[in-house]
Formats: C-alpha cells, structure tokens, sequence
C-alpha cells in the first residue's frame, strides 16, 4: 500500500516534472547554489563532519557541478535525502541533482522519468562472513542466516541468487545498516549482504577485520550514478559532462597539482579542448570556457577522488578493481572532448 | 487499697514490662522481605527471575560502563585505550564520540558561532512559561509569553526583527479590529473581521510594511536557513510548536465536535476522524512531498513550517478527543448551572466549563504532548535530521566513528527522558494543586 502509494506520487511528479522547471542552469545561476541531495549519511560517499562541512565520493560530484556551473565549489546546498524521499525531491525539483549512490535501473530511468548521466561507482552485492565458519564461497552458504536490509533492491537480487543455486536460507529482516553490523556481530546471522563498498567500510570499522571475510561472489550489478530530471537535456549534458571531465582527466594525467600549469597550453589537443584553450566546448552546453577547469581544480580528477574519499590508502580501503581506467581494465570510459 | 491488692494477688504483676524487640522474623528488613519480595511460593519464584535478570542486565552493562573512554579521536582509538587498560577482549563504552559532537546533537548544523541563540531562544522559554505554569507569579508576565513566539522565531532564524514584529501586528491588528467594530456592528461581524483583517494583513501588506521598516531602520542579525536545523534544536521546534499551537486548537475541536450546529460539527468530526485515522508518517510524506506539487511551482514553502503545521494537525486531533473525554465526565448540572445563570455561550465555556474540563484531562493532554515530543523523531522519514536516527546516523557515517551503536542512542535517550519526565512531574503537581474534591 505504502509503495503503491509512493509510486502514484512520483508519477504524479513525473507529469509535473515537464513544467515545474525548464531551464535548470537558470535557475541555479539565479539562485546562486546548487541544491544536490545528498544521502543523509554513507561512509565514505557522503558525511558531515562536527563542523556539518559534507564530504565524501558523491559529494565530491556536488562540488564539480557547483564549480563548473557557479565557478564556486562551496556554492552547494546539500539535501539529505532517504531512500523514500530521494525521487521526489528530484522529480519536484526541490533538488537539482541527485548524486547519492542510486542504482542505475532501467524503471527508474524510463517510469519514474529521470536521467542517469553517467557511473560514478561501480558496485555490486557481496557477502561478509566470519572466517572461522569457515566458507570460502557464497554457494557454500547452504541454509545459512541473512542480515538483509528490508524493501531494497539487495533483498530481490539475494532472493535470485539463492534460487538460482537451489540454495535454501533464512532472511533476518534489519532497518539500517548500523543495526545490520550490531545484528551481525551478536550473531543474529551467519552473513550479512550488501553493497561491496558498504560491506568494505563496515569491515574496516570492526574491532577485528580479521576475523571476517568477504565473500568472492559478487551477486548483483549496482552502477551508481548522479541522474537529474527528464525534460532538460542541457542541464543532463552539464552533469554528464562534468562527471565526464573528471573520468577524462584522470585518463589524460591532469590532476589537481598540475591543472594551473597544463591550463596554460599544451601539445595534446584534448586537454586544451577541455581546459578551455581550443574550440568553444563550454559555450556548447551553456557554460563558460574554463568550466571543465573549475570542476576538476574543485576536488581533483576521478581517480584522486577515488583515492582521498574510499581509495587503498583511507580506512575503507576499496581497490579500483572495475572502477579503474578502461586503459587499466576498468569500465572508466570517458566519451571524447571534441 | 493498692497495697491491699498487691497483698493479695500476688500472681498480678506491679511494674510494667520492659519493651521487647519483636521477633526476628517480624521486624527490619527481614519482614520487609517476607511480606515483600517471598510471601509466598509464585512470588518467591518471580523475585528470584526478577533478581536473575537484573544481575544479568548489570553483568552485561556495567562493566561496559566502568569501562568507558571518553578522550579519543576515533572508534578505533577508543578500542586501543581499552584494550590497552583493561586487557584485550574487553568492551567499554565509547563517549568520546559524545564528548566530540554533542553540538551536533543539540545544534544539528547550526553555525556554530551562533550557539548562543537557540540557547537564548531556550531559556527565555522558561521565562514565557512561568507565568503560565505557576499562577502565583505577576500577571504582567504574560504580556512576554504572548510575544514569545515572535522573539523565540527571530532567535532561531534570525533576519529582520521586521518580519516577527509584523506578523504579530496582525494579532494586534484583529484585536483592535474586533474592539472597533464590537460596539457598531454586532459580535458576529466584529468577530469575522477580527479573523480577515489579519489575514489580510499577512497575505498583502506585512510583507511590503516589513521591507519599508527595514530599510528605514534596518535591525537585523545573521539569518539562518531551515537546512541548519537539526539535532534538539529541531526536535524542540517542532514539539513546542506543536504543544502550543495544538492545545488551542484542540480545545475548539472539541467544541465543535459537541457543537449543536452541524455543519461546525461535521466537520469537526470529519477532520478528527481523518487525522487520527491516518499514521503521523503519511502526514510528514504529505508535507514533504505532497505539496510540492499542489504549491504553485517556485514556491519554496519552508519543509520546517509543513511539518510543524502537520504535526500541530496531528496532535489537534488527539488533544480533542482527550477534552472531549473531559467534557463527557462534567456532570449535566454544570451546564444547565451555567444557563441558568444567565451566560452566553462562550462565557459558560470559559467561567465554567472549562476550567473543570480541562482538569480532568490534564494527564491526557500532558500524555498527548509527550508523545508529540517524541514522534518528532519520525522527521528523519522526510530526511530531516533529528537526533536520534538522523544525526546519529550522520555521525556514524564519519569513518571515525562508524561502529559505535549504543552510545548515541543512551545519550540521545537519557536528553528526551529528562524532557518527557519534567512534564511528567509538572503534570502530577498541577493536579494535586487543582485537586478538589468533588466526588
């Protein structure tokens, strides 16, 4: 009831979507802030700190859209949003964009009318065990407990897996995922399943991460993206390209240190495209030349993004593995600036 | 004659007995024991459970609090120290994670320079409820506890001081309207006056009034957007606006429930019957989603202000059918008393029923008001950040302090029972002060 509810309201917003707002860009640059929903707090992704500063991954994609479009970074309002309430504020247009580790699905893009720009994680559902219960592999999970998050998408996914391996289980219905960790560490459940990175960040914060394993399998793809409202395709553009521009830097080696001195000219023709030095990619979606410079100066390119909020060298320690460079085996592919 | 008889019954004592102790088993803690917790075989059995599972609860519970840290940078830090003075495999308590942001628990993301002003906004509060709550303080006072929420509102927000000034104007304004018109037209006319021309006040002139004062004589200070509430700032918002404005409101409902005008009544049933019918969280979705789409788009309606209307709605409802409850306990004779005495209808309510109504539903309304401060919580649902969940969970997403569980939730709950049993407590003392007895 709840849900049928939920999903008349947001086709409701979908039909409204069309005429609540049809030049984003203007309106953010009346405004003079970006209004980005945010999650109301995932380690790593997005998280206020004592001083109720946000930081973390999605947050970072905040900051580069705010710094193309307004040239500011700081310029962002950060909407926390739960999992009921993410569509509808941006379909209602109470945020402009949505960059909170929502799974690219394709009702989410076609019915409920949004537009995914692009993947800024890839993830997918795993399993976390202890490892003196000695499984090495989701398949021996046989009749096993299951710390599963109610009325996600994990729970479907963890539904498919078991039957099609003609494996029996028993779910342990939990609300969050500090009430998962707690529900697992007392021993409510042999395993506990979710996202890979949340079960990576739950794992660093146990007093023995050595204790628990998590599992190879990985049962569900979960491309996490920022995605806007359909109906204004330059403001997609905006989001798609700026989130491009970080993938691309990486690729091309132009990182926070050496933007001032690359943005004065180089030999590769790319990078001056994108730096603003050839060609008038800016004016294309309505943004001024040095707007891909703005947004990667913010916080870095993709790859020391990766690396100062979820990377090897921060507590969570979450390997590239397929969010690495298509040129390093990832699935990083940055269309060309041209 | 004494004498005569102490000769000759010899057998009859002269002098007193010293006073014993009674027995053993009949005084002290022992009987208290016998009669109390062992007077027979099922109670002797429930105190041994009963003993059993407070042993069990402290054996788990209090070593973990001896073992408390409460300076450390991190969950991690934390579980070194006491691995370090307790030995490795011991459980302590983690407060540092109180100890580093409990400004975040009351404050939410309230800049912090500007501390002092929900703090003002708080104990001026108490100041405003004084003459409320205790009769025996001047009268005078009250003039402070009506302009209250105007102070209460600019402390919090900040902006103009224009703004607040204004919309109370427009209390004054229906005062004065109802005063103007009461002698030449009538009380019905005069009273649809003193409710239109605020209204009118507020849609079309404060605004404008507001605007021209302040570039007259601009008094402003640093005004603070909603989306830096959280924490007990928000909750208490929330609740006390809701206790304030609900009571009120309650009390017409009621009214107008027992109302023998139908339509008054109708609708008074329809609305209670509606608002208690559906949970408090369809009617946050409602504020926080819902009406984004009947406002005509580009209207930013502050989230705060739905939900504080919302929640006002909601405990209306129940605040009405609590005095109601109090009205159907008042005997008949009190209501034919009043008539026969000659007073008007609002008179009757006010000298006579009332008072002896809204005595009886005291621990109804106050039982009322503590749940509303409680469902406040349930903001989180429309990504509000209350403390309980929303500013716990945005602690626990810091990767410092990721991993504590039960700490936020002690410190958070113990803040929301001090709260609850003041009022509680005031409760109980307003009874007993009004206690008569009339049965």
């Amino acid at each position: 009831m709840t849900k049928s509810v939920f999903l008349g309201t947001v086709a409701a917003a979908g039909l409204c979507a069309g005429f609540a707002s049809a030049a984003t860009l203007d309106d953010v640059k009346a405004r003079g802030e970006l209004n980005c929903g945010v999650t109301t707090g995932l380690v790593g992704f997005a998280a206020p700190d004592a001083n109720g500063n946000w930081s973390g991954f999605d947050v970072d994609v905040c900051k580069a859209v705010a710094a193309a479009v307004l040239g500011d970074a700081t310029k962002v309002k950060y909407v926390p949003t739960t999992g009921q309430t993410r569509f509808t504020a941006l379909a209602s247009g109470e945020i402009d964009l949505l960059a909170r580790n929502t799974t690219w699905t394709f009702s989410r893009d076609t019915d409920l009318k949004f537009t995914f720009v692009g993947v800024n994680y890839y993830d997918g559902q795993g399993f976390m065990v202890r490892k003196d219960l000695g499984v090495t592999s989701a398949k021996e999970l046989e009749g096993a407990t299951v710390c599963i998050q109610t009325g996600t998408t994990t729970e479907l996914n963890l539904a498919d897996f078991f039957k099609t391996n003609n494996l029996s289980y028993i779910p342990v219905a939990i609300e969050t995922n500090a009430e998962g960790e707690q529900q697992y560490l007392a021993g409510a459940c042999d395993t506990y399943t979710t996202d890979a990175s949340g079960l990576a960040s739950t794992r660093a914060a146990l007093a023995d991460p050595e204790n628990h394993v998590i599992l190879p399998e990985i049962i569900s793809k979960e491309p996490l993206g920022p995605l806007v409202r359909h109906g204004d395709d330059q403001w997609a553009d905006i989001a798609r390209w700026t989130l491009n521009a970080l993938i691309a830097a990486e690729e091309y080696g132009i990182t926070s240190a050496n933007i001032d001195e690359l943005a004065k000219g180089t030999e590769n023709p790319e990078i001056n495209r994108m730096l603003g030095n050839e060609g008038d990619l800016g004016a294309m979606v309505g943004l001024d030349a040095q707007w891909a410079y703005r947004a990667i100066k913010a916080s870095g390119n993709f790859g020391e993004i990766f690396a100062a909020n979820i990377g090897e060298s921060t507590p969570i320690g979450l390997a590239r593995g397929l969010n690495a460079q298509w040129t390093q085996g990832g699935l990083l592919y940055s269309p060309p600036f041209r | 004659m004494s004498t005569a008889n102490a000769q000759s019954a010899a057998f009859v004592r002269r002098e007193m007995l010293a006073e014993q102790e009674p027995p053993l088993s009949e005084r002290g803690v022992i009987k208290w024991m016998r009669e109390n917790l062992f007077s027979g075989p099922l109670n002797t059995l429930l105190t041994i459970l009963g003993l059993a599972a407070v042993f069990v609860v402290i054996n788990l519970a209090l070593p973990w609090l001896l073992h408390s840290v409460w300076n450390a940078n991190s969950v991690a830090e934390c579980r070194a120290i006491i691995a370090e003075r307790y030995g490795e495999g011991a459980h302590g308590a983690c407060w540092a994670v109180i100890r580093e942001r409990w400004p975040q628990f009351l404050y939410g993301f309230y800049p912090s320079s500007l501390y002092w002003r929900p703090l003002v906004a708080f104990l001026l509060l108490f100041v405003a409820l004084a003459p409320v709550l205790f009769a025996h303080l001047p009268r005078k006072m009250l003039w402070f506890s009506m302009a209250y929420p105007a102070v209460a509102f600019w402390m919090l927000w900040g902006g103009s001081i224009w703004v607040p000034v204004m919309v109370m104007a427009g209390f004054a304004i229906g005062w004065f309207a109802y005063r103007v018109l009461l002698p030449v037209s009538g009380a019905i006319l005069a009273s649809i006056a003193a409710v239109l021309a605020p209204v009118i006040w507020w849609l079309f002139l404060s605004g404008a009034v507001a605007g021209a004062l302040q570039s007259v004589l601009p008094i402003a200070i640093q005004s603070v957007s909603s989306d830096k509430f959280g924490g007990f700032v928000l909750s208490i918002t929330i609740g006390l606006c809701g206790i304030a404005f609900s009571l009120p409101m309650g009390i017409v409902l009621a009214l107008g429930r027992r109302s023998d005008m139908l339509l008054v009544k109708a609708l008074s049933v329809g609305f209670i019957e509606f608002i208690r019918g559906v949970p408090l969280i369809t009617l946050l979705f409602t504020a926080s989603l819902l009406l984004n789409y009947f406002l005509p788009p580009g209207s930013n309606f502050d989230i705060i202000l739905r939900v504080i209307i919302m929640v006002t709605l909601f405990s209306a409802a129940y605040i009405a059918e609590v005095i109601r409850g109090g009205l159907a306990a008042l005997p008949r004779g009190q209501y034919e008393a009043a008539d026969a005495l000659g007073l008007d209808y609002w008179r009757a309510q006010r000298l006579v029923i009332m008072p002896q109504a809204l005595k009886i539903s005291i621990p109804g309304i106050v039982s009322s008001f503590i749940g509303l401060f409680k469902d406040t919580t349930l903001v989180i649902f429309v990504g509000l950040l209350d403390p309980l969940k929303g500013i716990t969970d945005a602690v626990r997403a810091s990767i410092d302090w990721k991993g504590v569980y039960w700490e936020p939730y002690i410190f958070v709950g113990a803040i929301f029972f001090a709260i609850c049993f003041s009022m509680s407590r005031y409760s109980m003392y307003l009874e007993n002060k009004l206690k008569r007895d009339n049965r």
